[in-house]
């Protein structure tokens, strides 16, 4: 089963995004969402666990970039800035939502 | 699998008494268990502080919840996952926490332990075996 | 795709309603189905109707409210949850000795079988907590 990992918390508040990066398998997907946004910053310790992991998809929630004056420019590589819509895609494309909250 | 049996997950990985959820997400499960479905509970991060043994909240004027994790094997919920990795990190050993057990009617009511310490990487391949996750 | 919704989070204090309301409008825009929208913990917060909020900024309970008019959605309120918390309909102000009640007519308070329900007969639960 492939799921859709969602993260809502800035990862300098709690380890909801280490905990998250910790059981995600190949052939899943994360989403960043609300202050999770802030784990799809280059430059931070989130880079290195999003580089490295094998087989997962990376998304981030571009209205709540846009609300906290998080620009593309300053997004790791390899994140995929998305719409409500697509997070609705995403949800019914993927198994299951797991939400580290 | 029959389409109507489903694998839930509960998701837990909060302290006890700081938050509810840890409270109000056992009353979900406990009600859960009267739907049949094949339940699992996994304790991570600080959720496993949720059955560490020896809970006393005589002096917080608060409900000590914890004899409810006992009770969860007559519900038929027996299957509590224990992250090791969460419980290294804390200090922690199996032997700290609860005696969570079952009886099994298929071999004579034996009683067994409900609670399975598995690795971080065990528990991912766990979640991912799971239709719903319930987070709380 | 049949979507079952949680919000565990009050109005304002955090952006997990206001989430939830984006997800479940633009799930709803896309022709998928909202089974339910199941408020627990402070999230029964999300459907008391006595709140105003500053005109200037968007009014979570009735846009909820407004939005499950229009698709006719199944708003649900745990009953436990809402008991703590004080979020009182008819019924529950009888039961337990209350002067008044609070709750906007577009939720209703029932029982935590109701999210359990939800998610055996959804294809998918979201939950939007802290």
């Amino acid at each position: 089963m492939s799921e859709l990992h969602t993260v809502n918390k800035s990862p300098f508040e709690k380890s909801s995004f280490d905990s998250c990066m910790e059981h995600v398998l190949e052939g899943s997907a994360v989403l960043l969402y609300e202050d999770g946004v802030y784990a799809a910053m280059k430059n931070i310790a989130a880079e290195g666990k999003v580089k490295s992991a094998q087989g997962v998809k990376f998304f981030v929630l571009g209205p709540d970039m846009k609300a906290r004056g998080l620009t593309e420019d300053r997004v790791t590589d390899g994140f995929e800035i998305v719409d409500y819509g697509k997070f609705v895609d995403l949800a019914a494309e993927y198994d299951k939502v797991v939400a580290w909250v | 699998m029959s389409e109507d049996i489903k694998n839930f997950l509960y998701l837990n990985r909060r302290a006890p008494y700081g938050t509810i959820y840890a409270w109000e997400s056992l009353e979900v499960v406990l009600i859960g268990a009267a739907f049949d479905q094949k339940v699992s509970l996994a304790f991570v991060d600080d959720g496993v502080f949720q059955i560490v043994k020896g809970q006393d909240t005589s002096d917080l004027d608060m409900k000590n919840f914890s004899p409810t994790y006992s009770a969860l094997g007559d519900y038929d919920v027996n299957q509590l996952y224990v992250e090791q990795e969460s419980l290294d990190e804390r200090g922690l050993t199996i032997d700290d926490l609860m005696h969570l057990t079952w009886e099994d009617e298929d071999e004579d009511w034996a009683e067994k332990d409900s609670i399975r310490v598995v690795s971080r990487a065990e528990l991912a391949k766990i979640i991912e075996g799971q239709d719903v996750v319930f987070s709380f | 795709m049949k979507f079952a919704i949680q919000i565990n989070e009050g109005p304002y204090q955090h952006q997990a309603s206001d989430s939830a309301y984006m997800f479940t409008k633009n799930a709803l825009e896309k022709g998928h189905e909202i089974f339910r929208v199941f408020f627990y913990h402070d999230g029964v917060g999300n459907s008391t109707r006595l709140t105003s909020p500053p005109q200037d900024d968007r009014h979570v309970v009735n846009r909820w409210a407004e939005l499950a008019e229009k698709h006719d959605l199944d708003m649900v309120v745990c009953v436990a949850a809402a008991q703590r918390r004080g979020v009182v309909d008819d019924g529950e102000a009888e039961r337990n000795g209350k002067d008044a009640t609070n709750i906007h007519p577009r939720f209703r308070i029932s029982g935590l079988g109701q999210l359990v329900e939800a998610a055996i007969q959804s294809e998918r639960l979201v939950v939007f907590g802290d």
